[in-house]
């Protein structure tokens, strides 16, 4: 592994004999604006360039992805006056996964009067991301998160209400204030509604033109610019070239790198692996987040998880019995005879201490022989205190729709029992390298939502992805797009350039090449293969031993991938196969590039749990001398070990503090 | 457990289709329908054959991708989407017919993925509130009741998967409509486009080929988010009174 410009060479470092940059002088720009922290959105727009109204409709953007950053961005960019494209590999762009988003969506309105503020929620995010997020960018979020849930209103957006008629608030982890809001157990539906509507909107009114079942191959990088992308019809199987003056991907998470997680099916990293293949950074890609509360793994056949979301920790005790090998019915285990592990270890944030704590917690809880349920690796969520203090009713009006779920599937009743969770893959904080404008390093390539890495740091917590997206999305990129198309004077390209043809016999190639493998695995399983070695080596626990098995492991399944997949059928028509074949492909590469990371984060931060460096009590251990950066890894080719560029991580607003919620 | 599938099989949206028979060995009873699938696609793939193919995604019940009508059933026996039914819902041996929504609006692709852009092509023709970006004024400005909020909850939970459509004798959308049209004709925030949204969303309805409704209650019994069919009563009073306002 080398550096990429560093000022001073770090040497070797004593334990992973990986150099890893100086932190300072990458060459990477993150353009912050001068100024005070809370002046320095309001001073980029000041300064920002504009493009006049009847100039916009010159501009042509693409829009991959229509989840809650993509959806909004394209109805935002649309509403201004851009020609916008908008894809999506769904057959709706209403069925993005951001749909499934259960819990709610923070804002620093401070209805509740309980000391909330724009500050805070900066500070908590910041915190709750263990310090390893850019400032800047973490408190735009916060000022603009006000403004989205006006907005999300003005579209009908269905929110809770008090019998007042006021917005409603629930608490989430990591936070002592209430700033959650939320429709029941569907908020990321209702908001991802509101802006497929946005978005219908502007289809209906011509300024969109949608493109449903149809996936991103390649982007084309033209004079060292983004100016196009080659897409494939799921239908037709055609690849399809887009020419235009700004590409923005905000293409989600690659949580299915783990093979089980709780994202769709579909999610994927090829859009941002792509891309990365293109130039792009991508930024700290072993940032992925446990959620603590999803439903246990059942056997071998699964194929996906199922979250129970965070909200239930509100009202929901988490506990395993005090005694090893207890076998007892949990109803039959008396109170002291119950451990209460998040309340016990934090007692002032208890169970809704943030969720990578939470998740490690019950980790240690199982691998101490006290897990529950057939395979031991589970704890009770449970709501008999609850369902006591507030009655059945209450409780069913605030998780109905989650008790039916887990009761659907698992066959249990949760009023009567309690729940048994376990901690899943759930949300990757890492993504493309983007700066203050959400650019990535090639210009005109901008990346929204979870696609980008910018604003959760090491951890998320709970509530804030619906609030990122949506402020990325509606509130961030229409700015900084039109900054970018003002200050550049863009050539036309058309679609028979030389790069569009490059890019299109590549993406051919790679279908092809899948197609004349005619082996004898399915996709499907390559990629449980894959994500077994993930998770066991670079899930909530990582070592440098067991990295270094995963980077030796993973070339070699990439190997019998490439000579044994099976993926019958065409290119030319309707294939799941080829297109499941596809995604795993991009995750082989893509899962080394995460083990590298990990490997050379030789510290444990947030998510990242390096078991190498923790404290006594097991809490995470970072080492902010050496590693307070942001990873970029720029690519090398297929098989090469990427290449680091450290952006150092300048705190000049808060004071970098062991996170502790105890 | 073991299973005979009886499924439809279709090359594209231009080739004749057939039922074709295909044994799932070895399933458990706690694999979803879909995880069953799956494992019947892996051996199918083993042998160089093409997969079955079906719509899905999030397989948590909220997307709205799978549609698979089981036994004549639109998501098969129990409330829920296709993703949510379980094999212990059925008995060992038994024969499974597996086929795709059948309308004419929802042409079938291939296998068991139908195009269902119909849907979208609804919500474009006025299923929004109409405002921009920016400028909203405070979320608390218009208090909303807590009933009406819940009531247009419950309508706007509608995952758009077009079960309604494939259970309904007429092929009808009008449980789809009538849960948009409710949603924001009942918030303040909609009102002021409350009649023409109704009359636009029912006439693309009508041009995209659904049928109309003939109170058959088949759309609600099938309905993964159960939203009433009383709601159809809501659409039809809202659609009179915008086609007969002057100025419609």
């Amino acid at each position: 592994m080398t550096v990429e410009t560093p000022a001073k060479p770090a040497g070797t470092h004593p334990t992973n004999g990986a150099t890893h940059g100086a932190p300072h002088k990458s060459g990477l720009d993150a353009r912050i604006p001068a100024g005070p922290l809370a002046e320095k959105w309001t001073r980029f727009k000041a300064d920002m360039k504009l493009v006049n109204p009847t100039n916009k409709r010159k501009f042509r953007i693409l829009v991959v992805g229509t989840g809650l950053a993509g959806g909004s961005a394209a109805a935002s960019l649309a509403e201004l006056g851009y020609e916008v494209d908008s894809f999506c590999y769904q057959d709706s762009a209403r069925r993005a996964h951001s749909i499934a988003a259960q819990g709610g969506i923070n804002a620093a309105k401070n209805y509740q009067n309980d000391g909330d503020s724009v500050w805070r929620l900066f500070y908590d995010t910041i915190k709750g991301g263990d310090f390893r997020a850019r400032e800047a960018n973490v408190y735009r979020l916060a000022e603009v998160s006000r403004n989205i849930i006006d907005q999300c209103v003005a579209q009908g957006v269905p929110f809770a209400r008090e019998y007042g008629g006021q917005l409603d608030n629930r608490s989430f982890g990591g936070a002592q204030v209430s700033r959650t809001f939320y429709c029941r157990g569907q908020t990321g539906q209702q908001l991802t509604l509101g802006a497929y509507q946005a978005l219908s909107r502007q289809v209906n009114a011509g300024r969109v033109r949608m493109h449903s079942r149809c996936v991103f191959q390649d982007l084309v990088v033209i004079d060292g610019k983004a100016r196009g992308i080659i897409t494939r019809d799921l239908v037709t199987g055609k690849l399809e070239r887009h020419a235009a003056d700004v590409v923005v991907l905000a293409t989600g998470g690659y949580g299915p790198v783990f093979y089980l997680s709780t994202n769709a099916m579909g999610c994927n990293v090829s859009a941002t692996f792509r891309a990365h293949r293109r130039g792009a950074l991508f930024a700290n890609p072993c940032f992925t987040q446990i959620h603590p509360t999803c439903i246990p793994v059942s056997g071998d056949h699964q194929s996906k998880l199922t979250l129970m979301s965070e909200s239930l920790r509100n009202d929901g005790r988490i506990w395993v019995p005090l005694k090893k090998g207890d076998h007892r019915r949990p109803e039959e285990i008396p109170d002291n005879e119950r451990d209460y592990f998040l309340e016990r270890k934090y007692p002032s944030f208890g169970n809704l201490a943030p969720r990578d704590i939470s998740s490690r917690a019950a980790k240690e809880a199982c691998d101490d022989g006290r897990g529950v349920g057939e395979s031991g690796l589970a704890v009770y969520l449970d709501f008999r205190d609850a369902i006591n203090r507030l009655g059945r009713d209450t409780i069913a009006k605030r998780y109905g729709n989650l008790f039916d779920m887990y009761a659907h599937i698992t066959a249990e009743d949760p009023y009567r029992s309690p729940m048994r969770i376990y901690p899943a893959v759930h949300y990757c904080m890492g993504g493309l390298w983007v700066d203050y404008h959400l650019m990535t390093n090639i210009p005109g390539l901008f990346a929204l939502g979870e696609a980008n890495f910018s604003d959760h740091g090491a951890n998320r917590l709970g509530a804030s992805a619906l609030m990122q997206g949506l402020a990325d999305g509606y509130f961030v990129a229409p700015y900084t797009i039109t900054n970018y198309l003002a200050s550049n004077k863009l050539q036309p390209v058309k679609t028979d350039h030389d790069a569009f043809k490059e890019a299109e016999a590549n993406s051919r190639e790679r279908i092809d090449r899948l197609l004349r493998v005619r082996g004898r695995k399915s996709p499907n399983q390559f990629h449980r293969e894959l994500g077994k070695i993930i998770w066991d080596k670079c899930g909530m626990a990582r070592s440098r031993q067991g990295l270094e098995e995963a980077l030796r492991r993973l070339p070699e399944l990439r190997q019998e991938f490439w000579e044994n997949v099976s993926v019958p059928g065409s290119g030319e028509s309707f294939n799941m196969a080829l297109d499941h074949a596809t995604r795993v492909a991009d995750f082989l590469e893509f899962g080394e590039l995460m083990c590298h990371d990990a490997l050379q984060r030789d510290e444990s931060c947030g998510a990242h749990f390096r078991v190498e460096h923790q404290y006594e009590d097991g809490e995470a251990k970072r080492n902010d001398d050496q590693y307070a950066y942001v990873s970029a890894w720029g690519y090398q080719g297929e098989g090469k070990a990427p290449t680091l560029n450290a952006e150092p991580l300048v705190y000049e607003n808060v004071h970098l503090a062991v996170r502790s919620y105890k | 457990m073991n299973f005979t599938l009886h499924v439809w099989r279709q090359k594209d949206r231009n080739s004749p289709g057939k039922m074709e028979a295909i044994p799932a060995k070895n399933i458990l009873p706690d694999m979803s329908f879909l995880e069953m699938l799956d494992i019947v696609n892996d051996d199918l793939m083993a042998q160089g054959k093409a997969p079955i193919s079906f719509d899905h995604d999030c397989r948590e019940g909220i997307c709205g991708s799978c549609s698979l009508v089981i036994n004549g059933r639109p998501h098969g026996p129990t409330r829920g989407t296709t993703c949510q039914t379980y094999m212990r819902h059925f008995k060992d041996g038994e024969a499974i017919y597996i086929e795709p929504w059948r309308a004419k609006a929802f042409p079938v692709i291939c296998d068991l993925v139908t195009d269902r852009s119909a849907f979208d092509r609804i919500i474009q023709s006025g299923g929004y509130v109409s405002v921009n970006t920016g400028g909203a004024v405070d979320g608390n400005t218009l208090p909303i009741g807590k009933d009406t909020a819940e009531l247009a909850m419950d309508t706007s939970a509608c995952i758009g998967c077009g079960a309604c459509v494939a259970a309904c004798k007429n092929a009808s959308a009008m449980l789809f409509v009538a849960a948009k049209v409710s949603h924001l004709g009942l918030l303040p925030q909609g009102q002021p486009e409350r009649s023409s949204r109704a009359l636009a969303m029912v006439n693309t309805m009508d041009k995209e080929g659904f049928g109309n409704c003939t109170n058959q209650y088949e759309c609600e019994a099938v309905c993964p988010k159960e939203i009433s069919a009383d709601w159809i009563s809501r659409l039809n009073r809202d659609y009179i009174a915008a086609a007969g306002s002057p100025g419609e």
